[in-house]
């Protein structure tokens, strides 16, 4: 077995130079039943990588070794406060918020899109016009607008607009009305991904409108959807930490609280962090679940 | 128009149909009786208007004028003195499901069994029970060669599989007309005969057709009628025989010359 340069495969052997000095493989050691004459293939060396592997391995080393041994992260503050009932309330809180604000985000946003992809030009600049304006401006500054409408409008249905919208409330609707815009273009992005010779099949069979986008558009249009609405879910899930500015006790703010009164900030940020990071963690692994089933009928799935 | 022997009520009656689609007109005036049992092939080159005139008929396409009759009632409209107003959607899918429509892309759901394709519109339209559906369905593909690919995704079928299926899919209505718009030309030319061979199965069987094809060998075995079309016109028709071997009008005798 020789590991001369690769050439035709029909060279004659005698052409072939003898044993290349390089080559790693000992006679007999190559791959079996291959033609008689035919030269084997060598990949190239790649040292460039081990060494790069190497090297990043080490710094990660590193870095960790000191992540661990630096007393200041508080380690065992860590470990305290990680389930303490104050931060699990705020991680509830953070949840219902965030799942709150995405199914009634997702409505509202289906519903702009729907109206964005409708024949009536009235309800389609009404549809942008919301997008324009609630992408146009941060959230941050919407929600502390929501936050003081009590002094635009001190009351509401004959109800004082701050008691009918505390700052849960404020927090869940200035949230939804923000992501909503975000969610409409998601919604109408998948929507047109859908070839429009399915929809005229449907009308061709008599498949009535409701039916035709239940049955046969939506579930063609979630393959679209569901990687940027993913991308919205655990977008949202740390956004919702936007909500401690209006005092809301979201997970971020119960460990705010507490190092407000200890001056733990560190360990108790980093409570904060490994909760995110668990939680994202998690709805990832959902996210692609989710990707697989609406990958049905589609080239190598099944 | 000289018509051949036709029946008292056409199966399929276009008067005086207009389309256009912004300033180019794509129908200037068609008037096509198709008889109950008759096959009509459409022949003619591209943007003659021949698939335009066969969407008009299921009103995938709307007119600019003039009418469209299956079984003697209009399609897509009401008339009420001299006016045409157009019906709502609802009476429109109804009349539909009268009408069976085989695509040029076979356009079959790609998220639905091969089975699913085909019950979806029976149950879902005209509220067939499921298994009842399901049974039809079965049967429907035994007829197409396709009995054991139920429950395959179109992904995994040949074109010519997914055209048969698409047919299987329009039969499922139990439709009085069937509509074919360039059935096998987005398909490898090995696949064709299988198509074709299906195509012809309905027609031996009585079954109302009108099919926009290129295919003239198909034509000249299978139709009854053909109708040769040019720039929105229906140029002539006649028999095979007198359409495809005597074309009286030069414009006929061109194109043949360039497909045969």
């Amino acid at each position: 077995m020789s590991s001369a340069p690769l050439r035709f495969l029909d060279a004659a052997p005698h052409l072939r130079p003898p044993t290349a000095p390089t080559g790693p493989a000992p006679a007999g050691a190559g791959p079996a039943k291959t033609a008689p004459d035919a030269p084997v293939v060598v990949p190239a060396r790649r040292t460039g990588q081990w060494a790069a592997a190497v090297a990043v391995l080490v710094l990660l080393g590193l870095g960790l070794t000191s992540v661990a041994r630096n007393e200041a992260f508080q380690w065992d503050v860590v470990a305290h406060y990680f389930t303490s009932a104050a931060v699990l309330r705020g991680l509830g809180l953070t949840l219902w918020l965030t799942a709150a604000v995405m199914v009634l985000g997702f409505a509202l946003g289906t519903l702009l899109a729907a109206l964005r992809l409708s024949a009536n030009p009235v309800l389609r600049a009404v549809s942008w016009g919301y997008v324009w304006f609630f992408r146009s401006t941060p959230i941050l500054v919407q929600l502390l607008f929501w936050f003081n409408i009590g002094v635009l409008y001190p009351r509401v249905l004959g109800v004082s607009t701050v008691d009918l919208l505390g700052p849960v409330a404020v927090a869940v609707l200035g949230l939804t009305l923000h992501e909503a815009a975000y969610a409409a273009e998601v919604v109408r992005g998948g929507i047109l991904s859908v070839d429009r010779g399915q929809i005229e099949a449907a009308q061709a069979l008599g498949l009535g409108r409701t039916r035709r986008f239940t049955r046969i558009v939506l579930p063609q249009a979630m393959r679209a959807i569901v990687p940027p609405a993913g991308n919205m879910l655990i977008g949202t899930l740390k956004g919702t930490s936007i909500v401690s500015v209006i005092a809301v006790q979201d997970l971020l703010y119960s460990t705010q609280l507490v190092y407000h009164r200890t001056y733990e900030v560190i360990p108790l940020l980093l409570v904060a962090t490994l909760w995110y990071v668990a939680v994202t963690s998690v709805l990832s692994v959902g996210q692609h679940h989710l990707e697989k089933r609406y990958a049905r009928g589609t080239g190598t799935a099944r | 128009m000289s018509t051949v022997t036709a029946p008292p009520t056409p199966k399929v009656e276009l008067r005086a149909v207009r389309k256009n689609f912004g300033t180019t007109e794509v129908l200037r005036g068609i008037d096509l009786d198709v008889a109950a049992g008759e096959v009509a092939v459409v022949l003619g080159p591209s943007g003659s208007g021949k698939s335009t005139l066969l969407r008009t008929i299921n009103h995938l396409e709307k007119v600019d004028g003039g009418s469209v009759r299956v079984d003697g009632s209009l399609v897509g409209y009401r008339r009420s003195g001299d006016k045409l107003h157009e019906l709502r959607e609802r009476e429109i899918l109804r009349q539909r499901t009268r009408i069976g429509f085989v695509f040029q892309n076979f356009h079959l759901f790609p998220h639905l069994t091969v089975l699913e394709n085909i019950t979806e519109a029976p149950v879902s339209a005209l509220r067939r029970p499921r298994r009842a559906a399901e049974e039809t369905a079965r049967a429907l593909l035994a007829r197409v060669g396709l009995a054991d690919r139920a429950e395959a995704y179109p992904k995994q079928l040949s074109g010519g599989q997914q055209q048969r299926v698409a047919i299987a899919r329009a039969l499922a209505l139990e439709p009085g007309l069937l509509l074919f718009d360039e059935p096998t030309s987005a398909l490898d030319p090995e696949l064709v005969g299988e198509v074709l061979d299906v195509i012809r199965d309905l027609a031996a069987g009585g079954t109302t057709m009108i099919v926009v094809t290129h295919e003239i060998g198909f034509a000249r075995e299978v139709a009854d009628t053909v109708v040769f079309m040019d720039e929105g016109r229906i140029v002539e028709r006649g028999t095979p025989a007198e359409v495809l071997d005597a074309p009286r009008h030069e414009r006929t005798r061109a194109f043949l010359s360039k497909v045969l």
